[in-house]
């Protein structure tokens, strides 16, 4: 200032010329800055095309999965061969395998030929071979269930063999069965018939999602349910613990505990085991949580401990994030009305942390979701069948399966069909993740607050 | 010491409430305040001033042990408060705040309603029997801070969304809600407008009937305004207190008076 007013300036300003022609400089400056902007546009537009990529691929080859090829029966359930002696006993009805319950989808379909005046050259054991193996076991069931009805005739929608559930999608064709042995030419020209007679529909198919599981044989039965029930008890488990253990010791570290080595330590560690592949965690849980306390192999519970490990890292770093983001002024102003170092955390800084914390805490629950290879050390990739009700009440401690073990399984099995029901599983686990990261957006959003 | 204030307070003159002796603070290895000594009366308003970064804050932190949040801060010394040093390890820090309120630098209203800004220390100290009660302290203190009118039609709105100096005063009825013996207050009056800043001059006034009031301050006029006694602060060093009257215009250290007359800070 005082040097101004004492030798006033001679030098020409450093920015003559027009305002209203860019200088060289500003010129080229301008250009960076376009350019700049151009390779942002650029990755953009590459990661949403990858982006669009991927869900094409996964919604065209997982769709499938949702329909399903049934054939419409109706059985006569004879007493000869269902219940000999006549007493509907239950005890000796069951004697009757499913072998046994074969000759009655035979004449099934012997009378609905009859019906509809249809001819075919095939042999009554190779018409039947359209309809699922688990047809005899649905038909079983239904006896069982309802004894009364032996001697009369039910109407049955079975599923079809998953050849015939292929042709009807697409998947196989006359030349592709060139060399396979469950299905044959003239059987695809018998489905066609019946096809144009109305007796084989395709239709959405519910128990793929609510289903259990089945065996190599039957991928037309296969379905995602139980796994979801899994899926459903680890993330009970990890949220029970994950939550309450994460939030405790992140309160602690960022608030209560001093700042020494011994925390440092703390601190590192736990940004460490945040970048610890899973599979060490699953290694550790076989270790530690079947082999050494001898919990059960398989179960739910064991899952969601190793879960619960692997998320921990995650729920503390995001909390403590969001408990340093309150800031300090409001600590003070709490203390200095006199409040204990309790109240000010648990009146003041922990409602305004809540929505990072609740945040964090989906996004772990959503990895933990995702999680695979864990599961695998702790076994919980068998095959479980039982259906709905069952599976529910099963509880943390019976064998269960995951949603990703359960693609991961089927993507391995030989089958085709099994690798469409894989895609179709990838879809229901990305609807799942998707939902809690945008409850976890929304959550973020709506109570975020601003100083 | 007890039997002093004793006598003091029966012949009734102005008795001491807070008395720091040879307090030093560091802040790791810096020594920010250097071997104060003041005696601090009640029913009187003390005004610290000083350049900045000279330890004004840092020495009335002292005062309600805010500096305990400070991992690196260290206190030695004696500071009493009615004789009971406030540093002995019975004290509970807590209780201490309680008794000494304080006004921060930065107005740092709770992102709540204005209510439960007020409410929230007389609620967690039990002050108030009933709803009835709390309304009538909530009302009291925020006439007291000058803000009652401006906010009586929308106490549920957030604090956080009034003006700068609003909040200031929001956070003034808060600390005078808990019924406070001693008020500290760090530059107050730094985001006021002056119709504000000589609507809290005359709550410090007010405040003065009955409490002890510490005020930092960097308006020379303010301190000359509202204080009896003036300390003057710099580089951690005491160098002078006095009346009020005396500091302003009879200062006896040099560097007061460059201060005073705007040679220093
Ligand atoms: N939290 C802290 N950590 C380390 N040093 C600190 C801390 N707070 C204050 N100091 C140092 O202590 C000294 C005194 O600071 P203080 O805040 O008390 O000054 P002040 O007189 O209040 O200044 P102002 O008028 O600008 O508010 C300064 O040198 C400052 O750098
Ligand atoms: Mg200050």
């Amino acid at each position: 200032m005082t040097d101004h007013s004492q030798s006033p300036d001679t030098q020409p300003s450093k920015h003559a010329g027009s305002l209203l022609s860019p200088s060289p400089g500003t010129i080229k400056r301008n250009r960076a800055e376009a350019r700049f902007k151009g390779y942002g546009i650029a990755a953009i537009a590459v990661g949403l095309l990858m982006l669009l990529v991927l869900v094409f691929t996964i919604v065209s080859k997982g769709v499938g999965a949702y329909t399903q090829t049934f054939i419409t029966l109706d059985v006569e359930l004879l007493e000869s061969k269902l219940d000999k002696k006549g007493n509907r006993n239950l005890d000796d009805i069951k004697k009757v395998t499913t072998f046994g319950y074969a000759p009655l989808i035979k004449n099934a379909f012997a009378t609905k030929l009859e019906e509809l005046g249809l001819e075919t050259d095939l042999k009554a054991k190779d018409q039947a071979k359209i309809v699922s193996k688990s047809a005899a076991a649905q038909l079983r069931e239904y006896v069982i269930a309802n004894p009364d009805m032996i001697g009369k005739t039910v109407t049955f929608k079975f599923l079809t063999n998953s050849r015939v559930d292929g042709y009807m999608k697409g998947r196989v064709s006359r030349e592709s069965i060139a060399k396979d042995k469950s299905i044959s030419v003239a059987q695809l020209d018998f489905v066609d018939q019946l096809v144009a007679a109305g007796v084989i529909k395709k239709t959405f198919n519910l128990d793929f999602i609510l289903g259990a599981d089945a065996s190599d044989q039957r991928p037309e039965a296969a379905g995602m349910g139980v796994s979801m029930v899994g899926s459903l008890f680890m993330m009970l488990v990890v949220l029970a613990l994950a939550l309450p253990i994460g939030v405790a010791a992140s309160i602690y570290l960022e608030e209560f505990a001093p700042q020494n080595w011994l925390t440092d330590i703390i601190e590192v560690n736990i940004s460490n085991l945040a970048a610890v592949p899973s599979i060490v965690f699953g290694i550790l849980g076989l270790a530690v949580f079947i082999n050494y306390m001898h919990l059960p192999t398989s179960a739910p519970l064991v899952g969601g401990l190793v879960l619960t490990l692997m998320t921990l890292p995650t729920i503390i770093i995001s909390t403590r994030a969001s408990l340093k983001s309150v800031p300090p002024s409001i600590r003070d102003a709490a203390l200095g009305v006199g409040a204990s170092k309790m109240q000010s955390v648990f009146h003041h800084v922990l409602p305004l942390a809540a929505p990072g914390i609740l945040t964090g805490t989906i996004i772990g629950l959503a990895q933990a979701l995702g999680e695979t290879a864990p599961l695998l050390l702790i076994g919980m990739v068998g095959f479980i069948a039982s259906n709905a009700p069952d599976s529910l009440s099963s509880g943390l401690l019976s064998p269960n399966s995951a949603m990703p073990a359960q693609i991961y399984e089927w993507a391995k099995r030989a089958d085709p069909a099994f690798y469409e029901r894989a895609w179709g599983g990838i879809i229901i686990l990305l609807v799942f993740l998707v939902t809690m990261n945008t409850v976890a957006v929304i959550l973020r959003r709506r109570f975020e607050r601003r100083w | 010491m007890n039997d002093m204030t004793f006598v003091e307070r029966t012949v009734d003159t102005r008795q001491t409430k807070i008395a720091a002796k040879n307090v030093q603070v560091y802040y790791g290895e810096t020594h920010a305040i250097k071997d104060v000594n003041v005696e601090i009366e009640d029913k009187t308003v003390t005004a610290f001033i000083g350049p900045s970064g000279c330890g004004k804050s840092t020495f009335l932190r002292c005062l309600n042990r805010m500096n305990d949040t400070i991992d690196i801060c260290r206190v030695q010394g004696d500071i009493l408060l009615d004789g009971e040093d406030i540093y002995d390890k019975r004290v509970d820090p807590v209780q201490l705040r309680a008794k000494v309120g304080m006004v921060f630098q930065k107005p740092n209203p709770f992102p709540k309603s204005i209510y439960d800004n007020v409410a929230y220390g007389p609620r967690i100290h039990g002050l108030a029997k009933n709803k009835a009660e709390l309304d009538e302290i909530v009302e009291k203190s925020l006439r007291r801070g000058a803000i009652w009118d401006e906010v009586k039609d929308r106490l549920d709105a957030p604090g956080t969304g009034l003006s700068g100096g609003q909040q200031q005063r929001l956070c003034i009825a808060r600390a005078v809600a808990t019924e406070p013996e001693v008020l500290l207050m760090d530059e107050p009056c730094s985001a006021l407008d002056p119709i504000a800043t000589a609507q809290v001059e005359e709550l410090i006034d007010d405040l003065r009937q009955r409490y002890s009031v510490v005020i930092v301050t960097h308006s020379m006029q303010q301190a000359a305004r509202v204080s009896q006694k003036t300390a003057f602060f710099h580089l951690g060093n005491l160098v002078e207190f006095g009346e009020t009257g005396q500091i302003f215009t009879n200062p006896e250290d040099p560097r007061t008076e460059s201060y005073i007359t705007g040679r220093i800070g």
